[in-house]
């Protein structure tokens, strides 16, 4: 476990040298601050568009620095020849891989402080109120969603050659699911065999990403989701980021590293 | 002797930056003159996209809906019967509904475990923003309680009609609301005379116009005019097709008879109320009111004009 942390520190400390997060950052502060700008009716309280551009801008951001950052971690170890002495020292091979998750995660969490930080406090100057509830749920329920996307990427980065290609397959994916994961049984339905049951296949295996956007839920200011129900899709979360985890190890073991 | 390395680079950016400025200057003049010269155009929605931002239009028209329902709204991959005219368009009674099916549960029955799951996680239960929203915090009356949440459609309503400023609905949706049920009255009038410029003659903006002097203005006189106004325009432009907007020509009628009839011009009254029979589903019913206005009508009134408008004319 300390040789995991330690690798994980090492990522987030690359995390916040690097320049992404902060321009993420201050883009969506300036684009949310434009867009409160606008008079609409004069009428200073409308404030649900507002949420919904920020939060579109949150999970956007959230997924370019969750992808892009674990993309290149284990590329950018064999490229820079620093995979060789890492792995000289007493740290196994799955360990170096599940600190450089750990540290994505973590990483990633950090920046959602951030960004829900900002968006509470934009929120609550029109509505003054802050249902924390209904926030921790949304960016712990986002958080454990950005655990599968990274165990995802990091099971690319060993499977596709270049991160750049890596990348681009995980967001089309991720957003895929994201957008049609929903509706796929709905599509399948009325489908002749087999493609019926190929296509509910796909439904049934593909990890539902949507069930963590719970964006319309807080734009709409809904009551707080069950505790119980949180819980079980975190559970959902956590078995397919430690499948992708078991799966790129499992990888990692066998690849010659040159 | 040593050249100076940079002198010919020099010269020739000198010489291509004037060749710019000629140029610019030269091609300046054509580009104003140009008919598809963007820069023209006051809104920037229109500079960047052109003519086809009139396609996002009718999406955030969708979406102000949406809103209304506080996020609960069919995909396209859903049974949208039941949401063809948007709701918050029909409650404002300037658009016939063509709504059929049931809105309160287009989702159905769970098809798997995971439907089931995911309901947990977005809006499925069918409210409406005017009855308290997803908090529900209706009135008594079960209306116009925390009816200021509608607040909320007004981005996406304004959004459209940048877009496509030609879509009369949105104009008369979005006055509907401000006026009704937030009391932005002069807000609701000068939006209702912005698409009166973008669209001009429009009975549908002429009929909400109306409604703006008669039930808040308190003038009768002019709600009056702009109605009439309304029902010319709306027989120049509608009597001659095949399907014609009756929905609206029945509530010009109904509103103007309804008017005279306060104003005591029966007479008046009478012509569109047989206007309004000849279009109404139930006749009957306005026959009844006909008979009620002839009887008010028996004993002679004296000093009472003419008929301004003739049915049909």
């Amino acid at each position: 476990m300390k040789n995991i942390l330690a690798v994980s520190g090492i990522v987030i400390k690359e995390l916040y040298r690097r320049k992404d997060f902060y321009v993420l950052f201050i883009l969506t502060v300036l684009l949310c601050l434009v867009m409160a700008s606008v008079n609409i009716f004069n009428d200073k309280n409308i404030i649900r568009y507002l949420k919904e551009i920020c939060l579109l801008l949150v999970w956007i951001a959230s997924l370019v620095i969750a992808i892009t950052t674990t993309a290149r971690q284990i590329p950018a170890e064999r490229e820079n020849r620093t995979l060789f002495p890492l792995l000289a020292k007493p740290l196994t091979r799955s360990q170096l891989l599940l600190g450089k998750f750990l540290g994505c995660w973590l990483a990633c969490g950090l920046a959602l402080l951030c960004f829900y930080l900002f968006f509470g406090l934009l929120a609550s100057s029109r509505e003054h109120y802050w249902p924390l509830v209904n926030y921790f749920q949304a960016a712990a329920l986002h958080w454990v969603m950005l655990g599968v996307v990274i165990a995802l990427t990091l099971f690319g980065s060993l499977v596709f050659t270049a991160p750049s290609s890596n990348a681009t397959i995980c967001f089309v994916v991720v957003g895929g699911i994201l957008l049609l994961g929903r509706h796929l049984n709905k599509v399948a339905l009325p489908l002749p065999e087999p493609r019926r049951s190929l296509l509910y296949s796909l439904y049934y295996a593909i990890p539902h990403f949507e069930l963590f956007d719970v964006r319309d839920l807080i734009i709409h200011n809904w009551p707080p989701i069950a505790w119980r129900v949180c819980g079980l899709a975190s559970l959902y979360a956590l078995a397919y980021t430690a499948v992708f985890l078991i799966a790129a190890c499992m990888i990692f073991r066998r690849r010659a590293l040159n | 002797m040593n050249a100076n390395p940079y002198r010919l680079p020099g010269l020739l950016l000198i010489a291509l930056f004037v060749l710019c400025f000629g140029l610019a200057a030269h091609l300046d003049l054509w580009f104003q003159a140009w008919q598809g010269n963007r820069s023209q155009s006051a809104n920037p929605m229109g500079v960047l996209l052109g003519d086809s931002r009139r396609m996002f239009a009718n999406h955030f028209f969708v979406k102000a809906d949406a809103y209304f329902h506080s996020g609960y709204y069919p995909s396209v991959f859903d049974n949208r019967e039941a949401f063809r005219t948007p709701h918050m368009a029909e409650d404002t009674g300037t658009v016939g509904g063509h709504n059929q099916g049931d809105e309160l549960g287009f989702l159905g029955p769970p098809r798997d475990w995971i439907d089931a799951f995911s309901r947990q996680f977005f809006p499925s239960i069918h409210t409406h923003l005017d009855e308290g929203g997803a908090r529900g915090k209706a009135a008594p009356s079960g209306d116009l309680g925390e009816s200021s949440g509608v607040r909320e459609i007004l981005p996406w309503l304004r959004l459209s009609a940048e877009l496509d400023p030609n879509s009369v609905q949105t104009y008369t949706v979005t006055a509907y609301w401000l006026r009704q049920r937030m009391g932005k009255v002069a807000e609701a009038e000068q939006f209702l005379r912005e698409g009166l410029r973008e669209n001009p003659g429009s009975y549908e903006i002429l009929y909400e116009l109306g409604r703006i002097f008669a039930e808040n203005h308190n003038d009768p006189a002019r709600a009056c005019n702009l109605w009439e106004l309304a029902l010319r325009n709306w027989q120049k432009l509608e009597s001659a097709k095949s399907d014609p907007d009756k929905f609206l020509l029945m509530q010009i009628v109904s509103h103007l008879a309804t008017l005279e009839e306060k104003q005591g011009n029966y007479r008046q009254a009478l012509v569109y109320m047989q206007l309004w029979k000849e279009h109404s589903p139930e006749p009957a019913r306005i026959q009844q009111r006909i008979e009620e206005l002839r009887q008010k009508l028996q004993p002679p009134s004296v000093g009472k004009a003419e008929p301004r408008l003739k049915a049909g004319t």
